[in-house]
């Protein structure tokens, strides 16, 4: 148990691990987000009331839902780096505030899009769309935090103290629609008790949030494994790796 | 010589946060200048009906006050950090929270509190009905000091970087935007004629979380930025 903690913070031990995950992960995404969008975009019935407009659901809720989550991920990332001063995880945290930053502006667009033909509106400043662009700024917060640092260590730990402190707005951002009165419809899919959407549309919807999971950890392993080999550029493992004589 | 116990140390760091700037008055003016400049460009901007102005009023004073505690938080540490006092307060043996609690307190007294206290005149400028007044001034009081709390967390962030000033907005305004909300809510309830308590008590209870952990969160940027 111990040992696997320890191993977790060698940057060779994580380089290769991660590549051979991403091995098998990276191929199983791209065939889940295949037939997840395929399933969803032109095998479910269009919806009585908004036709096939409402499509893009499959795009815009699994974006949204890990745009939060990965907010989650790179706070407890960054409080494992603060609390046990552990390198892979600052490495962690960074890799995640990018593709955040993107899942957020994607479910902006994607909102923004369906808002049109069916609020008539391309955005309001509604509680849950105000939120969220919060969310966005709160991830380029931490991107231009880190950049600013000219020291990594000391960038990590700062983005780190950032988004622990931001996480105080996750939890309003998750409950804006059921707090606020608000256009943005509350959550359809619910963990206890029936979800008010039909089988034959959220089976498609779980299949997508699941592949934009494994998306968002696919792309952060990538991300990871560049910062790895950017850190460690001089040790003799990278050196080995580039084909170079250590 | 023998360490001077905690809360006459902190008291002392608050006194002589305060003295500093009473030496210089025209940083503690220079807020309250902004203040009325910018309550005077919207009547410019926006057309001096007094109506339209009155609707706007709470937004207008309440966004105002967040620049000016943005602009100004950017330098709660600065100047000690760059003389070298900062790395003292790290290595003294007194609690950094409550040290850090001190420079945050200055901070709101010579901001927050001025602001909220002027903040009925320019009010009464921008036409905001009397029954909206007080509201202003109390959720200005307790939200400028959340606002003097998150800000001193961007300035620890950033105080060891030259180019801070425009990173700081980026950092702290979107948590000061819950504030914004509660606050200029409040005043709005009250021109309303509906109680203004609920969003009070809302500000009051960020104000005492933001009290209980915004200070530790200071505390390790600090660290941080005279680490790097």
């Amino acid at each position: 148990m111990w040992t696997f903690f320890h191993k977790l913070g060698s940057p060779p031990w994580l380089y290769g691990i991660s590549g051979s995950i991403l091995r098998y992960l990276l191929p199983l995404t791209l065939v889940a987000l295949t037939v997840g969008m395929v399933w969803g975009l032109l095998f479910t019935a269009p919806d009585f009331r908004q036709g096939n407009s409402y499509r893009i659901i499959y795009i815009h809720v699994p974006a949204a839902v890990v745009a939060l989550a990965g907010y989650y991920v790179m706070a407890i990332a960054g409080a494992i780096s603060l609390i046990w001063k552990m390198k892979m995880a600052d490495v962690a945290m960074k890799s995640c505030a990018p593709i955040g930053a993107a899942l957020t502006f994607v479910a902006l667009v994607t909102g923004a899009i369906w808002g049109k033909p069916t609020w008539g509106t391309w955005w309001v400043w509604d509680a849950r769309i105000t939120s969220m662009l919060i969310l966005l700024f709160l991830y380029l917060g931490v991107v231009a935090l880190y950049e600013a640092y000219d020291n990594k260590e000391a960038a990590g730990k700062a983005c780190a103290v950032l988004s622990l402190v931001g996480t105080v707005n996750i939890p309003i951002i998750y409950k804006s629609v059921d707090w606020w009165y608000s256009l943005h419809q509350p959550a359809s899919i619910k963990f206890t008790g029936d979800s008010s959407i039909d089988p034959s549309m959220l089976y498609p919807l779980l299949l997508m949030i699941g592949s934009f999971y494994a998306l968002f950890t696919c792309v952060m392993l990538m991300n990871m494994r560049a910062e790895l080999l950017e850190r460690n550029s001089r040790t003799s493992w990278v050196r080995k790796l580039a084909g170079g004589d250590s | 010589m023998s360490a001077p116990n905690t809360s006459a140390f902190c008291l002392r760091l608050l006194r002589r946060q305060l003295v500093l700037a009473v030496r210089r008055p025209i940083e503690i003016g220079n807020p309250l200048l902004f203040f009325a400049m910018v309550v005077a460009l919207f009547p410019l901007g926006l057309g001096p009906a007094p109506d339209k102005l009155a609707n706007f009023a709470p937004g207008i004073l309440w966004i105002i006050a967040l620049l000016s505690n943005l602009l100004t938080s950017d330098a709660v540490f600065r100047s000690d950090f760059e003389d070298g006092s900062l790395e003292h307060l790290l290595l003294s043996p007194q609690p950094l929270y409550l040290s850090v609690l001190s420079y945050i307190a200055a901070h709101w007294l010579i901001t927050g509190l001025l602001l909220a206290l002027v903040s009925p005149m320019f009010a009464l400028m921008l036409n905001l009905p009397s029954q909206g007044i007080i509201a202003l001034a109390v959720s200005l009081l307790l939200g400028t000091a959340i606002l003097s709390l998150i800000g001193g967390i961007g300035a620890a962030l950033t105080v060891g970087l030259k180019r801070g000033g425009m990173l700081i907005s980026l950092l702290i305004l979107p948590l000061y935007m819950p504030v914004l909300i509660f606050g200029s809510a409040a005043v709005q309830a009250a021109v309303g004629g509906n109680p203004a308590g609920p969003y009070l008590a809302i500000l009051g209870a960020m104000l005492s979380l933001a009290i209980a952990l915004a200070p530790f969160a200071v505390a390790a940027g600090l660290r941080i930025s005279v680490d790097a």
